[in-house]
């Protein structure tokens, strides 16, 4: 201590002096930077919100009430999550034309991906849901397809079918095919549960088991995915692999007998 | 052939000189017993192969193209078995991507028979004779004098034979011939061990806990979401034990979670645990896995033949060949905050079987 107050009067004190009051300003602007542009970030979240409660008030309040409480024609979305918004929007399926009929079917999404983010920030803001999952947690990389395979065969082909090409239910409902989904809707789906669909929470479904599926989703059923045996007739599995053998199979058995028992050509007319 | 082959019994009587020697046009007139004239067969008409040699030699020729072909396919066969490996993809356009090797073997195959059966049928059909023919049936009575001979012989043999009279051989006899079949009868046993009450037990027993299929782990209450659909296996039953299938066809469980005011059957909520219920996976018809669930309507639906199960009021049957409702497994939570089971399912799972009462 006593060599620093030696120092002083050294003539390069003021520029020490002026180095660490430089250092310190940094530092607490350092500090001080974070906590504004969280500010802004709020900001810009309430203001998304903001927009998405007036696109919810245009496009959706007339069946699910104006604060999403629900209403005899919708249920209510307080706590479904932006996952739940982003596929229903998403695919088409919200806003509905009809409270009516067994099931919504998926149709043309009306939404630009922004103001689908919008709404399902106020969706989310009401009550908290499943999050709309990030390209890392539904991407291919890193999926185990052989597992996801055989959780796709334990929880999900009773209805969609083996290879993910949907099936019948009760009531004119029906599980739709899974070819040509987005795998993010995918994810949401069994993370949501749209509809009639039991919902797979990350507590029963790890988030990896999610991942899989969607990569053994991707192997068989996808524009590239292969077929060995051939022909799939739909992959529906024995209603149309029947209806082929019985019409084709059969009908091509008779076509050979009458060939065979057909009279031959003769050698002048009678 | 020629009506010289059949037997002149055979031929009516009317069939005299006069038709061609194939037996052609009209045979008889009417009469009092036939009013209509049997117009007999067409008049034959030969074929061009059967006039024309040339014809008859590019038939020939086309028979032999097609076995050729045959022998080709066969050879080629055997070529693209050795050539093609196994994971070659190729795309064929209705097909789409398929294997190399399954589709050029079905197809050499496919013509190499096809062409032995066209080969086969072709030239049956331009070279050998198609000459027609009547062949008249014949009575299927035998004669009055064979009848009698052979009741004759019967009734003597009878009689030497003394089983009329020698009754204690005649019914010994009988009790050796009836006691024959029991053997077979017996061996039947042989067929594989006895059920026993094997049907009546699951693996399912006070103090199991439910293991998710999907991550092996032990589910707590808190994991099970409303609307949510989770399998279970009972703790201790691993994918590679030797009987795992064995015991999984009867122990599969299917867990659900309904808001407890939506419980209809007073039974299924006391059995449940804060409206976790779990129910049998097999279907109560036939034994098909059934796990069509309906979470909005509770319902679940057996994919073989549409019974239809309603998961709020004791998974009562509302459709289809069903004929019990799913058996409910009592749950509850141990002190470590697990679900347990706190029995084994109180009835048989699966399909009725006869003495299950």
């Amino acid at each position: 201590m006593k060599k620093l107050s030696a120092r002083r009067r050294h003539p390069l004190a003021a520029v020490v002096v002026l180095l660490l009051a430089l250092l310190f300003s940094g530092g607490l602007y350092a500090v001080f930077a974070p906590t504004s542009k969280a500010e802004a970030d709020e900001t810009a979240q309430s203001l998304t919100i903001e927009e998405g409660k007036k696109l919810y008030s245009v496009g959706c309040a007339s069946c699910h009430g104006t604060g999403g409480q629900g209403t005899s024609d919708g249920p209510s979305l307080v706590g479904v999550g932006a996952a739940a918004v982003d596929f229903q929007v998403g695919t088409g399926r919200m806003p509905a034309a009809t409270s009516q009929g067994p099931q919504v079917p998926k149709k043309k999404n009306i939404y630009s991906q922004a103001e689908i983010d919008q709404l399902a920030a106020y969706i989310a803001s009401l009550g908290a849901g499943p999050a709309v999952p990030t390209e890392e947690q539904y991407g291919p990389e890193g999926a185990d397809i052989a597992k996801g395979g055989e959780l796709f065969r334990t929880n999900c082909a009773q209805c969609h079918n083996f290879t993910g090409k949907g099936g019948a239910l009760t009531h004119g409902k029906y599980a739709p095919t899974l070819e040509g989904v987005d795998p993010k809707h995918i994810y949401e789906a069994m993370q949501t549960g749209p509809q009639n669909m039991p919902s797979f929470p990350d507590t029963t479904l790890s988030e990896k088991n999610k991942k899989d599926i969607i990569a053994y989703l991707d192997a068989v059923n996808s524009s590239k995915s292969e077929s060995p045996g051939g022909l799939e007739l739909g992959g529906l599995g024995p209603v149309s692999e029947g209806l082929f053998g019985w019409i084709f199979g059969l009908g091509g058995l008779i076509a050979v007998a009458v060939w065979v028992a057909a009279r031959t050509a003769k050698a002048k007319k009678s | 052939m020629s009506s010289q082959d059949i037997p002149e019994e055979n031929l009516p009587a009317e069939q005299s000189a006069g038709h061609d020697e194939h037996g052609h046009g009209a045979v008889s007139p009417a009469d009092d017993k036939h009013p209509f004239v049997d117009p007999g067969l067409p008049p034959h008409e030969p074929r061009i192969q059967d006039i024309d040699e040339r014809a008859a030699k590019r038939s020939e020729r086309s028979v032999a193209l097609l076995f050729t072909v045959s022998m080709l396919a066969t050879v080629a066969f055997i070529a693209s078995f050795v050539a093609i490996p196994v994971d070659k993809s190729v795309f064929i356009f209705p097909l789409g991507r398929i294997s190399a090797l399954n589709f050029a073997l079905g197809l050499t195959l496919g013509i190499a028979l096809f062409c032995i059966g066209a080969g086969a049928v072709h030239w049956a059909r331009t070279l050998m004779s198609d000459v027609e023919i009547a062949d008249e049936r014949h009575p299927i009575e035998a004669e009055p004098e064979v009848r009698e001979k052979v009741f004759a012989d019967f009734k003597q043999g009878a009689k030497e034979s003394a089983i009329g009279r020698r009754k204690l051989i005649r019914n010994t006899m009988f009790g050796a011939l009836t006691l024959v079949p029991l053997s077979g009868v017996v061996l039947l046993r042989d067929l594989g061990p006895l059920p026993e009450d094997k049907l009546r037990h699951t693996l399912w027993s006070k103090g199991k806990l439910l293991v998710n299929m999907n991550t092996n782990e032990p589910l707590r209450p808190a994991d099970v979401a409303v609307g949510s659909l989770t399998f279970a296996k009972p703790e201790g039953l691993e994918e590679h034990d030797h009987d795992f299938q064995n015991e999984i066809a009867k122990a599969a469980l299917m867990i659900v979670r309904i808001q407890p005011e939506n419980i209809k059957d007073k039974r299924e909520l006391e059995w449940s645990h804060q409206g976790i219920v779990a129910y049998s996976k097999i279907c109560t018809h036939v034994g098909c896995p059934i796990s069509l669930y309906e979470q909005q309507t509770h319902h679940v639906l057996c994919p073989c033949h549409q019974s239809t199960f309603d998961l709020s009021d004791g998974a009562r049957v509302i459709f289809g060949p069903a004929g019990h409702a799913l058996p409910q497994l009592r749950i509850g939570v141990n002190e470590e905050g697990y679900l347990e089971a706190l029995s084994d399912f109180e009835e048989p799972v699966g399909p009725a079987f006869w003495e299950r009462g």
